[in-house]
């Protein structure tokens, strides 16, 4: 990046591709529950109320499903909503809206219509907070055509893929982490810095194995890495940044100078992103491919609360390590 | 740059945002002044002077008397087990915060000036009736056989917790109590109860379900869902609407433009009623006739229990930053507890001592169960495994299996 940056919290970045994008369109406001005098459940809405008024920075009574639809209606007639969920989880009963409405405008209107709007909200894994409230969403979105799925690891990608989600004329569905809130990092000031959705980075260089990986399973990735370069593998890390679209010429290009893959995220292993992943590279890079494609996930089990258990079944640094061993036949 | 969409001129050919003043996106609030002033000040609370309207059913009257009309009519013993029940639960909120705030337990949701509403109601229950709780229910839950241990062994998600280490604290579960399972999602339990008393009429069994939810879930689908359920077939199930005054940060005024919540009751033809929340012989009063219309075959009934939430909302939440603590000083002075203790002072011979010597051997019990708690292993890694299936299926058992005896040694899995 160029020009002059400013070093904040990955909860900031959110927030500043927000107030940005806000100050530049006077069609996008923010709705969800505790967003405004509560300054947002994780504060990424701080000061937010304040700035811009209750008319573009709104409470929403309790009903997903209901302020999902009414800024699905909004956007219909022109404004730009972003609906924030207090966290992906609560989704689910908005579920319906997401999948048969806020996708599908467009193309059940023969284009006459469409949905201009960003949904978001922390999502998979926190700490010990049991099965309900743990679910890895960007799987089931990601399944939807219609639908863009983005999930940023770092500062400037939480800044620049936000103010792309909202200049974006479909739906875009904004994966954070809770775990990730307070991760500090630079951000580009320009207020035209933005990221391009389906273009994946290079979190670090290597060349003996590929983990792709996104959110916040980028940093136990590059934990991992770092581990194993101890142990003389040299691994890449690729963040996929965008989940849908994906940068499949990414994949293949550097499946084709490690010629092994671990792909390591949240979310469970049957199906899923993960798997799309896998599909892509070996279908269009068979033959580069010296080992199977191995998938770090979190356990098929719906996630306990007792903190030890918890542990096993969220994927760790040791369980990518592991993997990329397996797939450089380095026995452990 | 973007390469994905032109970013378009501000405002040219949109409504902007002019388009969101007044009721747009805000219709749950009125003229858009008063949003203004709200968006300012701090949310306004309800006033305690609510409750004095002439529709609120109420029994227990400032000089410590009974209203003949609502007077429930129970024995000294069942008073004094009330108070007990309602003491106990105030305790465990204190020591479970203290808990939460020394790093013991992750989590705490608790019932402080809500016990009069919570033990009063599960009180009015027969013991075949069901409780589906919202989350801060479990005085109600200990009141109807839940022990005391099991409940703290949930608040440690240790071996014993009847969850097996998987809920997060406050999120019990004891059938044989006739509790189930809490259910995080707002408003989700309240289509579960209505199906479950629906289920139970059909087979006629002699039951009725009672289920508990703050007045932010009637905002829910499932709220309206479940009531325009119970009142086309005449469920017995009870919807027990705890209106605390706030859904975490958002005032009841900003939840509905509906003069009263029982009033929503109407519109799914079935009666609604308001009670003082923090007098317990009224909740008393209206959930037993709630029980008893359910009973004759005539559905359902909804309550509004008209209290208010003294702590914040959980452990995660510090209320100052939205509710300045002054604004709660007349609540305090409705607390229930204290308007029980006097009513027990001056009916049935209660005196200080007495109170004090119970809330130590009350104190006295639960740290005992809580030490017992904390000295119990977590749940077995093996034990994940099951419950998630009736039966363990090969790849659950295989992850079991690897997971305790460590990766198999080639191939992948
Ligand atoms: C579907 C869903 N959305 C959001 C939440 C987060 N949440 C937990 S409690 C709560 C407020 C509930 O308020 P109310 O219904 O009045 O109950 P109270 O906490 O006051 O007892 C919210 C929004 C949730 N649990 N489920
Ligand atoms: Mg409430």
């Amino acid at each position: 990046m160029s020009g002059p940056t400013k070093s904040v919290r990955f909860r900031e970045a959110i927030r500043m591709g927000m107030v940005e994008e806000m100050e530049r369109d006077d069609r996008v406001y923010i709705v969800g529950e505790e967003v405004g005098h509560y300054q947002g459940a994780y504060k990424v809405t701080e000061g937010m109320l304040e700035k811009f008024g209750p008319k573009r920075v709104i409470d929403a009574p309790i009903t997903e499903s209901g302020f999902t639809g009414i800024s699905i209606g909004a956007a219909m007639v022109g404004l730009r909503p972003i609906v924030e969920y207090m966290t992906w989880n609560f989704s689910a009963v908005a579920f319906d809206q997401i999948l048969n409405n806020a996708a599908k405008m467009r193309q059940m209107s023969g284009g006459q219509l469409h949905v201009p709007i960003v949904f978001r909200a922390p999502n998979a894994s926190a700490k010990q907070v049991g099965s309900q409230h743990s679910h890895a969403m960007e799987h089931f979105y990601a399944h939807v055509p219609g639908l863009k799925v983005v999930a940023p690891a770092t500062c400037a990608d939480a800044k620049g893929l936000m103010k792309t989600a909202i200049r974006d004329d479909d739906p875009v569905l904004y994966m954070e982490s809770e775990t990730l809130y307070n991760l500090k990092g630079d951000v580009p000031e320009d207020p035209e810095f933005t990221v391009p959705f389906g273009k994946a980075s290079v979190a670090r260089q290597g060349g003996d194995v590929t983990i792709v990986s996104w959110s916040r399973m980028v940093h136990v990735s590059l934990q991992a890495a770092e581990e194993l370069a101890k142990e003389g593998l040299d691994v890449e890390v690729i963040d996929l940044r965008s989940l849908r679209p994906l940068d499949e010429e990414a994949l293949v290009a550097n499946v084709s100078k490690t010629h092994r893959a671990v792909v390591a995220y949240e979310g469970w292993p049957y199906g899923g992103v993960g798997a799309e992943v896998v599909d892509r590279i070996q279908r269009l890079a068979f033959d580069e491919l010296d080992a199977p494609i191995e998938r770090v996930t979190t356990l098929d089990y719906p996630m306990p609360y007792n903190a030890k258990l918890e542990q096993h079944v969220i994927p760790s640094a040791e369980r990518v390590i592991e993997a990329v061993k397996r797939v450089a036949y380095r026995s452990a | 740059m973007s390469s994905m969409s032109a970013p378009k001129p501000a405002a040219t050919e949109a409504p902007a945002a002019d388009a969101l003043d007044g009721s747009n996106g805000a219709s749950h609030v009125g003229p858009a002044s008063r949003v203004e002033s709200l968006a300012v000040g701090p949310a306004v609370a309800r006033h305690p002077g609510d409750t004095k309207a002439a529709d609120v059913v109420k029994c227990l009257r400032d000089d410590s008397t009974l209203d003949p009309r609502t007077d429930p009519g129970l024995s000294s013993a069942e008073v004094i087990a009330l108070y007990e029940a309602m003491l106990r639960t105030r305790v465990l909120d204190d020591r479970l915060v203290a808990l939460q705030r020394q790093g013991r337990i992750g989590f705490h949701i608790g019932s402080l000036g809500e016990e009069a509403s919570i033990i009063g109601s599960a009180f009015a229950l027969r013991p075949q009736d069901w409780l589906f709780p919202c989350y801060r229910e479990f005085g109600g839950a200990l009141w109807r056989g839940m022990p005391l241990q099991r409940y703290v062994d949930n608040m440690f998600g240790n071996a014993n917790d009847p969850a097996k280490g998987r809920q997060m604290p406050d999120h019990y579960c004891f059938r044989q109590a006739k509790v189930t399972s809490i259910s995080s999602p707002i408003g989700t339990q309240i289509t579960q109860a209505v199906g479950f008393a629906w289920a139970a009429k059909l087979k006629k069994d002699d039951l009725a379900a009672i289920v508990y939810f703050g007045e932010g879930a009637t905002s829910s689908n499932e709220f309206h869902n479940g009531l325009n359920f119970a009142g086309v077939f005449k469920t017995p199930t009870i919807f027990f609407c705890r209106n605390n005054g706030w859904a975490i940060s958002v005032p009841t005024e900003r939840q509905t433009a509906s003069r009263t919540f029982a009033e929503k009751a109407v519109a799914y033809g079935m009666p609604g009623v308001r009670v003082d929340g923090n007098d317990i012989f009224a909740v008393i009063k209206v959930t037993r006739d709630a029980v008893e219309r359910a009973a004759r075959g005539e559905g359902s009934t909804l309550i509004e229990a008209m209290t208010y939430r003294l702590s914040g909302h959980s452990t995660s939440d510090d209320p100052k930053a939205y509710r300045p603590d002054g604004t709660v000083d007349p609540w305090r002075a409705q607390d229930p507890m204290a308007r029980l203790r006097r009513y027990l002072h001056k009916h049935h011979g209660w005196t200080d001592a007495r109170d004090k010597e119970l809330e130590a051997s009350l104190d006295a019990d639960l740290r005992e169960a809580i030490k017992a708690a904390e000295a119990t292993a977590g749940p077995s890694l093996e034990s994940m495994f099951e419950d998630v299936f009736a039966e363990v299926p090969w790849h659950l058992a295989e992850q079991r299996d690897e997971l305790v005896r460590g990766p198999r040694a080639k191939g992948h899995p």
